[in-house]
């Protein structure tokens, strides 16, 4: 099997000003690259969550950990592998259409999951929730129609219920609160 | 009790211990340098905020307590960049607090803005910006637990004018809440165990001993395990001194400009003991051909620092005095089972002794370089000589402070260190202009000791200004110039790598007059053309206290650096001086 080329980072950081560009700007000084991110205030106000996937061909995974580590506000590291955790990410794309494409598209997302959540003229755009390997396909598929516009948030994830919490690389293995 | 922002600051920096701090004012500070007038700390005002951020290092260098430096915003701020790099890269311990225009100014591109946090994301070990003035003490209490802790480094405090202004109710705080912060101390004991059964393997060790060593007191502890196992120890350009250079296990410097020696022995190691070091690039040479027969213990407080260059055998993160220290009890009981016998590194410590021999540090006399096709010239002092003879005029706890170049390296080559602490200069980030104002540092923190610089004619003239400082605040430091007329150490690769060709590397010795320029600064200036003249000068800077002196040494301009790995090339490819070349070969 081959080893993933991304790695997924979940990291628990102090809700305090300035605290993603510390993270962005570490990233790109030491010559990381970020495929995808996505951050967030957990429930707790304190923090916030940042979902990290890594390009690791750009560097060993374990030296972006420490590196990440050394900053002040990162309080936790987790990394997910896909086989234990929940991974999701939405997908927002807006496709053209004539009036005879429009049913096929909307039937093509209806097999998906996806809903149309606007709709106009010559086009529509399409929400689709759901593991970042059916936003692959559905983007593979759809993008025949011609693509307008896409968007998607990057992935999140949570550990799967049942699995260990994830593995905790560094920092707190529970934040205390 | 009700103060301002700005005598919450000065209140917090008193409570914090500090004694001394160097700055320069400016607008957007000048709430704060209002109640420094009635603070116990005494301010040094410096002439150029660089100089400041120095001053600030070459106290903490030789304290080990954090240095304070204090200044403006915009200009102020970012003129201090390059001293919170130069610690960065060093490790070294100091806070710069800078001003910031008021809250409601920033972000308008507004008059001496610079949005200084941002700046130094990725020179300081952490930085705040101050948005309410009842965040002061802690943020100061935060800032000095971080700066001092873990791998030491340098932060930052911006603090906006309005908030320097704004009304406070006085505290202190009992505990720090910072979750995301947990500096390694202790060492892992199965990970000791690990690393004592590999070193009672190995037959030919090294100890690698980094400014880490230094930074945690750890000199008496790196002695008795060196003592315990008889394993030699090098001492990188950050760790001079850290083990006495008159010890005999004692190899010296490795790296680019290491003795023979230090940098054979690490090639021809089975097994290196880093301790607090980081396998920085002029130590190592080529990666994929340094040491290729060792195995490595390395040990820093820094976890991102194992395996960043060299995947250690046994890597342990944590304070380099305690994991010594906890080596050398995991050690000593092998005492009794004769594994640890004296005779086991004997074949080592024969070889080692044997190329001591062979490759000394090597200069050529004054004579033998007319003698070898050079007469003509005047006959011109040699830079190791001055530095010889400047070791064997000054006490034996005087602090030696360099600038960076050839200098430098001659200065660590070869002057005699015997303490730690007693050696400030730029290793990592290479500070040109670093010599003058973190001797002043050095001088402030040890009033007690003589601070010598040696200084580049180029190094001399980015920070000399700084010698005002120095007069004005009566602090007497000692300056000598190794005044080769060039830029010596970019002369050096032009010559050895660019075919001679000079480009921009030629200064004029004259030009300007250093004499002149140090008596105008309020020092004492002397020129020294002569090696007779050599003793007699330093003798009479000894004998001054009451001012700063500044010898303008001339020296030879075509003296290189010996030995020297070119950049880039294995350490196996070492450029002896050429008066030992042919003992390279045939060895």
């Amino acid at each position: 099997m081959n080893k993933p080329r991304h790695h997924l980072l979940s990291v628990l950081v102090e809700n305090k000003a300035g605290v993603l560009a510390r993270v962005a700007s570490l990233f790109a000084r030491r010559g990381y690259n970020i495929f995808s991110l996505a951050v967030a205030p957990t429930d707790d106000a304190r923090f916030s969550r940042i979902s990290i996937v890594v390009d690791v061909e750009s560097s060993p995974l374990e030296q972006v950990i420490a590196q990440l580590d050394k900053l002040i506000n990162v309080v936790q590291i987790s990394e997910l592998h896909p086989a234990e955790a929940r991974e999701a990410e939405l997908l927002l794309v807006t496709v053209s259409v004539d009036a005879d494409r429009r049913a096929q598209v909307i039937q093509l997302a209806g097999v998906f999951g996806a809903s149309v959540i606007d709709v106009g003229i010559d086009a529509l755009t399409v929400m689709l929730a759901g593991q970042p390997t059916a936003l692959d396909d559905f983007e593979n598929v759809i993008a025949s129609y011609g693509i307008v516009e896409l968007q998607r948030t990057g992935r999140v994830a949570l550990p799967r219920l049942g699995a260990s919490r994830g593995t905790s690389v560094a920092g707190l293995s529970a934040v205390a609160n | 009790m009700q103060l301002t922002g700005a005598q919450a600051l000065v209140k917090s920096l008193e409570t914090q211990g500090v004694e001394v701090m160097f700055g320069l004012p400016g607008g957007a500070i000048l709430p704060v340098y209002d109640p420094i007038i009635d603070s116990s700390i005494r301010h040094i005002l410096a002439r150029h905020e660089q100089g400041a951020g120095h001053m600030a290092e070459g106290y903490a260098h030789v304290t080990g307590r954090p240095g304070v430096a204090i200044v403006t915003s915009g200009p102020g701020a970012t003129n201090i960049v390059t001293s919170l790099c130069d610690a960065y890269m060093d490790s070294i311990p100091i806070v710069v607090i800078t001003g910031q225009v008021a809250t409601a100014a920033i972000g308008t591109d507004a008059f001496q803005e610079a949005d200084i946090t941002g700046i130094t994301m990725g020179v300081t070990k952490h930085n705040w910006l101050v948005t309410n003035a009842a965040d002061i003490p802690r943020i100061v209490a935060e800032a000095f637990h971080v700066a001092t802790t873990g791998r030491p480094g340098p932060v930052l405090v911006d603090v906006p004018k309005d908030v320097s202004l704004q009304m406070m109710e006085w505290y202190w705080p009992d505990s720090l809440d910072m979750p995301g912060y947990r500096p390694p101390s202790k060492p892992e004991p199965a990970l000791i165990a690990d690393a004592a059964e590999l070193i009672l393997a190995a037959r030919r060790p090294v100890i690698y001993a980094g400014g880490g060593v230094i930074k945690s007191s750890g000199s008496p502890a790196l002695a008795r395990l060196a003592e315990l196992t008889g394993i030699p120890v090098v001492t990188t350009l950050m760790a001079r001194g850290a083990l006495p250079d008159s010890h005999p296990l004692c190899l010296g410097m490795p790296g680019m400009h290491g003795n023979y020696t230090a940098v054979t022995a690490m090639q021809q190691a089975d097994l290196l003991i880093a301790l607090g070091s980081r396998f920085d690039d002029r130590v190592t040479g080529k990666v994929s051909a340094f040491a290729p027969h060792a195995k490595v213990i390395h040990v820093d407080i820094d976890k991102a620092e194992i395996g960043k260059v060299r995947r250690p055998e046994v890597g342990i993160v944590a304070d380099a005095r305690l994991a010594t220290e906890a080596l050398i009890s995991a050690l000593e009981p092998r005492t009794v089972t004769g594994e640890l016998r004296s005779d086991r590194l004997e074949d080592w410590m024969g070889q080692l002794r044997r190329w001591q021999e062979r490759f000394p540090l090597a200069y050529d006399s004054p004579a033998e370089s007319e003698a070898s096709g050079a007469s003509g010239r005047l006959p011109l002092l040699k830079p190791q000589f001055v530095i010889e003879t400047l070791r064997a005029s000054t006490p034996d706890d005087t602090i030696l402070v360099s600038g960076v170049g050839q200098h430098q390296m001659w200065a660590s080559q070869h002057w005699r260190f015997e303490h730690p602490n007693s050696w400030v200069n730029s290793g990592g980030l290479g500070t040109m202009g670093f010599s003058v104002p973190a001797a002043i540092g050095a001088k402030v923190g040890r009033p007690d000791a003589m601070v010598w610089a040696v200084d580049g004619d180029g190094c001399f003239q980015m920070t000399a200004q700084e010698l005002v400082t120095a007069s004005a605040e009566r602090i007497p430091v000692k300056v000598a110039i190794l005044n080769n007329a060039y830029l010596g150490m970019v002369r050096q690769w032009q010559h050895m790598f660019y075919e001679e060709r000079y480009s921009e590397v030629y200064l004029s010795a004259d030009l300007p007059d250093y004499v002149g320029w140090a008596e105008s600064m309020g020092c004492v200036g002397l020129k020294v053309e002569t090696p007779e003249e050599v003793g007699p000068a330093i003798e009479k800077a000894n004998q001054i206290d009451d001012r700063p002196v500044v010898i303008d040494f001339r020296t030879d301009s075509m003296e290189q650096v010996y030995p020297m790995v070119p950049a880039g090339a294995s350490n196996d490819d070492i450029v002896v001086h050429p008066s030992q070349a042919s003992r390279l070969a045939a060895s």
